[in-house]
């Protein structure tokens, strides 16, 4: 079977410093891929070249088997493959001038031309599983920052991604926030979603992980089952780099 | 739900925040009426004011022109309408071309450049002699060559090339995210601006808008200049008519009632822009 993303030889530049140095990755049908790795080491750089938002400089980029990173294919191909991926990002990026609802509901209003009941409807239902239907005409501005992660999520889940990517999407909240986002991803990640995430948080990785890639100056340096890149690593980089996390106390 | 009954100690305080306000309110009164006071009356033994008075502020002179002046005001609002409405569509227009990427689109970008160059750095006074007298010289089929059209034409050249850098200043305030965000949705280039980055913008922009709608209300006034028998050009004629200037001074008023209003709309919306970014 045709995995949902392939990544082959990925060459990511900005001016003269080479973030991603030819990243091979491959996330079957509803496998959760986890990235983990030192700030600055290129996770976010990933997840936005395989959504799109970024010109690759080298490599090809392969949803469903089909190359998206072929420049050829013009703009609105690639917002066509967009459609099929969602990403939810560190800092929420929420539409501030919209409620939670109406965020929701925008994609598939006019990306997927629901009709707008429907697509409110679907809103709700999303917002209700991500335990936030009563905050449905809530403006961003008036949520927490787990609340607005919370929305995000549903946001992203509402375009019936494909593939769904989050890049660190608890590092910008409290500690005791923090909880209530992992709760929904892992729940998704029971479910038949496939799923590429960077994150800090190496117990929630190894809970719900299949894959771990440890990235480590723009290439994958080790990866495997998280039992053995987070319990027994081969690269004296991860060793180091774990060693890092657990001082700071951050593999529960 | 009823909330739970103030102690005498939060009764006490607030009767005293009470009688404080009414100290304050009367202090600024008292003050008002003594500083107009000294200022009326040191305007009035001024040398030359029984004949200031006699040119610039006769009652009677006032009256007769107020209906002539009052129907030129009419003119002025009705120009100051359409050229409001022409300035924000060619506004937004023009900063939309200049949002255009590729290169199929580098004449759009550079004639839009090019106009703002242009429009926003002739004066109005020289655009409106231009366009007024110019145009019809051409002597073209079907040009307009009223002069109140061909005023507010001229209004909205060089105020849509301001207006287009107060929107385009907002288009580029959004965060990069936001069309990250819409673009990863799925939206394409123009759904992202109609529907995530304009509305935004156009929020923030507000209170430099009301800011040049302000300013257009006075500069319609200029297309007397044309011989559009506007509000000035009307306290021109009444003035040699009766030998006074006190039309003008009717004229200056009315403006000035017509500014008063937009000018605290203006000030409300921009604390209410201010109030969104702090909250
Ligand atoms: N737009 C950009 N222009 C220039 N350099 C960039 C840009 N975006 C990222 N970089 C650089 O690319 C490198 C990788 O950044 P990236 O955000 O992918 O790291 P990360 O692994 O996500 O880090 P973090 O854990 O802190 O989020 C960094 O050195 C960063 O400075
Ligand atoms: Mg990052």
């Amino acid at each position: 079977m045709t995995p949902v993303l392939e990544v082959h030889g990925l060459v990511k530049r900005y001016g003269d410093a080479t973030v991603l140095g030819g990243i091979d990755l491959t996330v079957a049908e509803s496998e959760v891929v986890t990235l983990i790795g030192a700030s600055g080491s290129g996770k976010s750089t990933l997840l936005r070249c395989v959504d799109l938002l970024e010109e690759i400089d080298d490599g090809r980029i392969l949803l469903d088997g089909e190359d998206v990173s072929d420049p050829r294919r013009g703009s609105r191909a690639a917002a066509e493959a967009q459609r099929r991926m969602a990403i939810v990002f560190q800092a929420f990026n929420l539409f501030p001038h919209m409620t939670a609802r109406q965020n929701v509901a925008l994609a598939p209003r006019v990306v997927h031309r629901l009709t707008a009941d429907e697509a409110n409807e679907r809103a709700d239902e999303l917002l209700h599983r991500v335990g936030l239907e009563s905050f449905a005409g809530a403006h961003p501005d008036r949520l927490s920052g787990g609340q607005q992660q919370r929305v995000a999520i549903a946001r992203a889940l509402a375009v019936r991604p494909r593939l769904l990517l989050l890049d660190e999407i608890t590092s910008a909240l409290d500690p005791e926030l923090v909880g209530e986002v992992l709760a929904i991803v892992r729940e998704l990640a029971r479910g038949p979603v496939t799923i590429l995430m960077a994150t800090h948080e190496m117990g929630f990785a190894k809970q719900v992980a299949d894959r771990v890639c440890f990235l480590d100056g723009g290439t994958i340096l080790e990866s495997g089952p998280p039992e053995q890149v987070l319990g027994s690593p081969r690269e004296a980089r991860t060793q180091e780099f774990l060693a890092r996390v657990i001082a700071a106390g951050r593999l529960v | 739900m009823t909330l739970p009954a103030l102690s005498p100690l939060a009764l006490d305080r607030a009767e005293y925040r009470r009688s404080r306000a009414r100290r304050s309110t009367r202090i600024a009164l008292l003050s008002t009426v003594v500083f107009a006071t000294a200022l009326a009356v040191g305007l009035v033994n001024t040398p030359g004011w029984p004949r200031v008075q006699q040119t610039f502020l006769d009652p009677q002179d006032a009256w007769a022109a107020l209906p002539a002046v009052l129907t030129g005001l009419w003119l002025n609002i009705r120009v100051l309408v359409v050229a409001e409405i022409g300035i924000l569509i060619l506004g937004l227009a023009i900063a939309l071309l200049r949002t255009l990427r590729g290169p199929v689109f580098f004449p759009v970008r550079a004639l839009a450049i090019g106009y703002v160059d242009l429009f926003r750095g002739v004066p109005l006074l020289i655009a409106l002699y231009l366009i007024g007298f110019g145009v019809p010289g051409l002597r073209l089929q079907g040009v307009p060559t009223d002069v109140a059209v061909l005023g507010t034409i001229a209004l909205i050249l060089v105020y849509s090339a301001y207006v287009s850098e107060v929107f385009r200043a907002g288009i580029e305030s959004v965060h990069p995210s936001q069309r990250a965000a819409a673009r990863s949705l799925g939206l394409t280039h123009r759904q992202s601006m109609r529907l995530v980055i304009l509305p935004q913008a156009v929020r923030r922009v507000l209170p430099p808008l009301l800011n040049d709608f302000v300013a257009l209300q006075k500069d319609v006034g200029l297309i007397s200049v044309l011989g559009a028998v506007d509000a000035i050009r009307a306290a021109q004629i009444q003035s040699a008519l009766l030998f006074s200037f006190t039309p003008y001074v009717v004229a200056g008023l009315l403006f000035v009632l017509l500014a008063i209003p937009t000018g605290r709309v203006a000030d409300a919306v921009a604390a209410r822009a201010a109030r969104r970014e702090s909250a």
